[in-house]
């Protein structure tokens, strides 16, 4: 497979403007196919923007976004805001996406109920959102963007609200889900070790309006193991991405 | 600042009953103590008399007027949200219509009255005014929460290439439930005083005599017991009315919205 081949997406010399802000200036970003490619930067610089171009949710101002073979597949977006409907239970919130296709209850059932399992909030099924912390209205927004099983998966710092171990397991599930899925991530993040555990590659955006100043290629081996944050590499890598991230805050 | 449950019954359902008993107590002791005459201020207990020895006349008053408000606030709920609903198709029909609807809300129903009964007989003259201040509020407030969706709830739709159907039953309309039922529960009220108002207006006797026309009446035969006591019943009437439709609010919105919510659940 050549790389032209691989490709799945194309953003090209997009620009998006809010008000008379610039938001996003001339973004060039690929993602190839089964690629979880992480975006870094300060905050404010259209990370969660550039999210939301590739979901097609607004239009770019200029520049283009092309997907490989023309229409835009099925995406599962984890927006930086759980987002849940308060009127409807966890289980009635995760089964939405299902819904929405026409899938009536009793056959999404054991898909709903896994992808609760996946997340660790089976037992929380029958709560209402009011009812959850924010890391577990967070859980069960991950947990609805995964249950249509989705070929791209678009997430907006989905980690930022829980705590270390939680974070811990929830990168190696998700690790693993976009392993034996070959789900395409793209990955917003603030979190360097995050970004290096989990990414393929990594690009780092500049201060606002966003452009990407580098992109980092993470060369470790898949699948990765809790054992790669202890390795040499990882610290390369990390160490790497720190000094990237110094140079864009330094520069103006 | 959490008070134990019972005391905070006793405050909440207590209180309020003992003070009211007090001041009916006090009322009565007065009236006897200075001997007032009941075309002046009747005495609680002459009232609940009236209300006893007039209670076929007062009951069928009660049912017109009640019957009244129900019907009126039926249409307003049927006018309200389905113009809301138009409304968030459009924003050209909202421009459009919108100034209607604010010219006959902010019109004071008893200057229309007069005209609406040359127009129309007066059973529907009576209704159409109820109607006309009910309905504006459930409008303005279904509207509202229909324009209020989560943004991020709409773009999630987006995202999985809801319908425009699917988008309005599975999320606008229940996001906007909050908000039509405040419309309603003041719609109630509204739909109330604009029957009695109307009633007054309309003046008629006949079948069709509400109670507002029985405190009319009762005021120019001086019956003042029984005027005293038909006010009674046209408070209550309102009280019910506010009750069923905050107890209906409470129930449809228990789970999840905030001003449903116990303080302290
Ligand atoms: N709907 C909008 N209307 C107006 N301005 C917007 C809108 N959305 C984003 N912006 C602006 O675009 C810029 C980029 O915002 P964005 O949310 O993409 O940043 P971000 O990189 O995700 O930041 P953070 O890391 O804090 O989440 C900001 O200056 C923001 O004010
Ligand atoms: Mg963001």
């Amino acid at each position: 497979m050549s790389a032209a081949e691989a490709r799945l997406l194309t953003l090209r010399g997009v620009s998006r403007r809010f008000a008379d802000a610039p938001a996003l200036e001339a973004l060039d970003l690929d993602l190839r196919r089964g690629e979880f490619l992480s975006l870094i930067g300060p905050s404010g610089c259209g990370k969660s923007t550039a999210l939301r171009l590739i979901a097609g949710l607004i239009a770019p101002t200029s520049g283009a976004i092309e997907w490989a073979g023309g229409a835009r597949p099925e995406i599962g977006f984890v927006f930086q805001t759980p987002t849940l409907m308060p009127w409807a239970d966890v289980r009635t919130n995760v089964f939405l996406p299902l819904r929405l296709e026409g899938r009536s209850w009793r056959k999404a059932r054991a898909r709903v109920e896994a992808a609760l399992e996946r997340v660790g909030l089976a037992d929380r099924a029958r709560a209402y959102p009011r009812e959850l912390s924010g890391g577990m209205a967070m859980r069960v927004s991950i947990a609805r963007a995964l249950v249509s099983e989705p070929s791209v998966l678009l997430m907006d710092e989905p980690f930022a609200a829980l705590d270390e171990i939680t974070r811990f397991r929830l990168n190696d599930d998700l690790a693993r889900i976009v392993r034996d899925s070959a789900t395409s991530v793209v990955f917003v993040t603030h979190s360097i070790f995050e970004s290096v555990y989990l990414s393929s590659r990594v690009a780092v955006f500049s201060q606002a309006p966003g452009r990407i100043v580098e992109t980092l290629a993470i060369d470790a081996p898949q699948p990765r193991d809790p054992d790669f944050r202890l390795s040499p590499l990882f610290s390369l890598y990390a160490r790497r991405l720190a000094d990237a991230l110094n140079r864009t805050e330094g520069a103006p | 600042m959490t008070a134990p449950a019972p005391r905070a019954r006793l405050r909440d359902y207590v209180l309020p009953l003992v003070v009211f008993a007090l001041a009916l107590g006090v009322w009565e002791f007065a009236v006897r103590f200075w001997r007032i005459e009941p075309f002046v201020l009747p005495a609680p207990s002459a009232i609940c008399a009236s209300l006893v020895a007039d209670w076929p006349i007062l009951s069928a008053a009660l049912r017109v007027t009640l019957a009244t408000t129900a019907k009126a606030l039926a249409l307003a709920t049927a006018g309200g949200v389905g113009l809301a609903l138009v409304f968030a198709q459009s924003r050209w029909i909202e421009r459009a219509f919108l100034p209607f609807a604010i010219v006959l809300q902010v019109t004071p129903v008893i200057a229309i009255a007069p005209l609406l009964l040359i127009w129309l007989d007066q059973e529907t003259a009576v209704l159409v005014c109820a109607f006309l201040v009910a309905f504006f509020p459930i409008l303005a407030n279904t509207a509202m929460g229909l324009a209020s969706t989560d943004r991020g709830l709409v773009e999630l739709f987006t995202l999985y290439r809801a319908s425009r159907w699917r988008t309005l039953t599975r999320l606008k309309l229940p996001a906007a439930l909050p908000y039509f039922l405040n419309g309603l529960r003041i719609g109630g009220g509204l739909a109330l005083i604009g029957a009695i108002v109307a009633e007054l207006a309309a003046g008629a006797a006949g079948k069709g005599a509400g109670l507002a026309f029985r405190i009319a009446e009762a005021g120019y035969r001086l019956n003042i017991p029984r005027m005293f006591a038909a006010l009674a019943l046209v408070s209550l009437a309102g009280l019910a009315i506010y009750g069923t439709l905050a107890l209906v609010s409470r129930l449809a919105l228990r789970r999840w919205h905030e001003s449903a919510l116990h303080p302290d659940a």
